[in-house]
């Protein structure tokens, strides 16, 4: 095996330097244009795609990539992270989440002036199943003055292969039943714990967050999940169980923690619906020290 | 009789008082809030006296200390070093978890492993636990401030909002991208670079001390990414091939532990670009190995990472850190041997084909 030091050495760069430079888009090498250095790297770095040296190209004109994306990078990973918050609203129940696992691949171009398109290979995660699958899928972006949610389309391979019907029925009569109506705070708490009755509700928390995600969602964010900060159960109405909930988003581009009230309904055969969603302001002046005197 | 039952007594009371005198361990696997942890210090340097060594070297806005643990087998000569700081973000409490974990782990392994002896001889180890005291201490206060970030400073006149992103503070590039100049956001980066004590604390004890770091480990949560300089995406660092590559390495280390991915890449790239990190700054410094580490989880739990993760993580980056430190020592202490011995022969090499010509 031959020592770091010495593969290093032998695929410096010596042309680099700390200086201000065109914005460098990055390609993968294909394979007949690699030099010995890089294929000495390449046999030594990691077997995995994801860990594949990728050489530069000067001279993008473009700020946005365009063409093949580097799946690791922020575009691709953002457009992917859309699919999951569309998943999860189409197919989230208390007992069926997902989470975004890798980017295999990606696409992206310009559709005139009106958006961008995203054409994606991704994996995605049942994470109550621990189970994961391969999807297809589109992400298109408009470019209005003002916020409008992405489009999605996704073709998963056997999304709902893994049934949760009885446990979403039990679930649902057991609520219905309630006498008296259910309710809990901090899903997660400060230590990341979640008392295991009230599981359901946060996974019924993020369902419904996932619409806002979806919604707000753009080129320039990222988000996740902080906090169930309340979730409440209303009357059941229609044979759809009712919540009201205050939702903590987190959006990792601007680090900003959003808050959110959501009003939706749930049952096993309808899924979750949004009814009411409305942003909160923050409130600052709450967050200095109390006057000492 | 008596003799016997007096005895059998003071067997007893012996083995009562021992069990009182033998410590309780320190739980890794739990988060601790900021009195636990400052005790702890002073328990470490207590238990390795000679080795590890409390060291003040700030203030927080608030007016408390800012500390370090200064770990190494003292050889009483100036030594090269290694720097890691945790939780400069508040709600980031993974990280001075790891923090603990890694000085825990240093301590325990250099007494058998002979590599880590070696390591802790040739360098000393400065590890921060808790950098922002401040918005640590105000993450634990109640359920509404536990996703606080920045530090606890009031805003400028005029301002309603408290605190600056103090990994936007540094005199990096400053201001120049991904930052905020409203006072009430999330990257606010302060009225001027290095104006926040928690800032001019790093930065002033690492500028006259810069030659002697190998290493700069800053770490954070969440996202499972180790990031490089720079922020800025016009600028890229001289060693960036050194810096992917060994990142990689560190990523591959990190997998084999419990098979999580963390991306390797500058921070334009993979994440965001942003300007006056702590990583930037200590790049500039001629600091080499520069890495921001992103910890668990990739947005499931975020923030508030489930204690029963804590071990795992922390495994995994110690891991993933042990392969940048490891590196940067063997490229100071041994590659010297390695080039001086192949230059060696070679030089021999070119000697023997020359006098094979002559004759």
């Amino acid at each position: 095996m031959f020592p770091l030091w010495l593969r290093l050495y032998l695929s410096r760069d010596k042309s680099r330097t700390l200086r201000p430079k065109s914005l460098r888009v990055w390609k993968p090498i294909p394979a007949q244009h690699r030099s010995f250095c890089s294929h000495f790297l390449h046999y030594f770095l990691s077997h995995c795609p994801q860990n594949e040296v990728f050489s530069e190209e000067e001279g993008a004109e473009d700020v946005m990539a365009t063409g093949e994306l580097n799946p690791n990078h922020y575009p691709a990973q953002r457009a992917a992270k859309v699919v999951q918050h569309y998943l999860t609203t189409r197919y989230g129940s208390p007992y069926r989440l997902f989470g975004l696992q890798r980017v295999h691949s990606g696409n992206a171009e310009d559709v005139g002036d009106s958006g961008r398109k995203y054409q994606l290979e991704i994996a995605v995660h049942e994470i109550i199943s621990n189970t994961t699958q391969k999807c297809s899928a589109e992400v298109f972006f408009p470019h209005g003055q003002k916020q409008e949610s992405p489009q999605v389309q996704a073709s998963c391979e056997e999304l709902l292969n893994i049934s949760t019907k009885a446990q979403e029925e039990a679930l649902y009569q057991q609520y219905k039943m309630n006498q008296t109506l259910i309710s809990a705070q901090n899903l997660p708490d400060s230590h990341g714990h979640i008392e295991p009755d009230t599981k359901p509700l946060w996974h019924l928390g993020i369902v419904a967050s996932s619409f806002i995600m979806l919604k707000e969602s753009n080129e320039n964010t990222l988000y996740n999940m902080a906090q169930v900060a309340n979730i409440t159960q209303l009357a059941t109405e229609n044979d759809q169980l009712k919540f009201d909930c205050h939702t903590l988003l987190h959006d990792m581009v601007s680090q900003e923690i959003l808050h959110w009230k959501l009003l939706f309904t749930w049952s096993p055969a309808e899924g979750v619906k949004v009814l009411q969603m409305e942003q909160l302001p923050h409130c600052h002046h709450c967050e200095k020290p109390p006057n000492t005197n | 009789m008596l003799n016997s039952v007096g005895l059998s007594f003071m067997l007893l009371l012996s083995a009562v008082g021992a069990a009182i005198v033998e410590r309780v361990g320190y739980d890794y696997s739990k988060y601790h809030p900021m009195p636990e942890i400052t005790s702890w210090m002073t328990q470490m340097e207590k238990d390795y006296p000679g080795v590890v060594s409390i060291v003040d070297y700030g203030k927080s806005y608030e007016g408390r200390t800012i500390s370090l643990l200064k770990i190494g087998l003292n050889t009483g000569e100036k030594k090269k070093a290694i720097w890691m700081d945790c939780g400069i973000h508040a709600r980031e409490w993974i990280a001075p978890a790891f923090c603990q974990y890694f000085v825990s782990q240093i301590l325990q392994s250099y007494k058998t492993d002979t590599i880590m002896e070696q390591m802790m001889k040739d360098m000393d180890f400065y590890v921060t636990p808790v950098l922002n005291v401040d918005g640590y201490i105000y993450s634990w206060k109640d359920n509404t401030t536990r996703l606080w970030r920045k530090n606890r400073s009031p805003g400028p006149p005029g301002c309603d909002c408290y605190g600056t992103d103090l990994n936007r503070n540094f005199e990096a590039n400053w201001g120049t991208i991904g930052v905020s100049f409203d006072c009430c956001s999330q990257t606010y980066c302060g009225t001027k670079p290095k104006s926040e004590p928690e800032t001019q604390s790093v930065m002033n004890f690492l500028a006259s001390r810069k030659d002697d770091f190998l290493c700069f480990l800053t770490i954070h949560s969440y996202s499972q990414l180790l990031l490089i300089p720079f922020g800025h995406p016009d600028f890229t660092a001289t060693n960036y091939d050194e810096l992917m590559t060994v990142g990689l390495g560190a990523s591959d280390a990190i997998r084999k532990v419990h098979g999580m991915e963390y991306a390797v890449g500058t921070s334009p790239a993979i994440l965001y670009p942003n300007s006056g990190s702590s990583r930037d700054w200590a790049r500039m410094q001629g600091i080499p190995l520069s890495y921001t580490f992103e910890l668990r989880d990739n947005g499931t739990f975020g923030f508030e990472l489930p204690e029963d993760q804590i071990k795992p993580t922390c495994e995994e980056a110690y891991s993933g850190a042990l392969h940048i430190i490891t590196y940067a020592h063997d490229k100071t202490f041994n590659g010297a041997v390695v080039t001086a011995a192949a230059t060696l022969w070679t030089v021999l090499l070119a000697v023997g084909v020359t006098g094979a010509n002559l004759i």
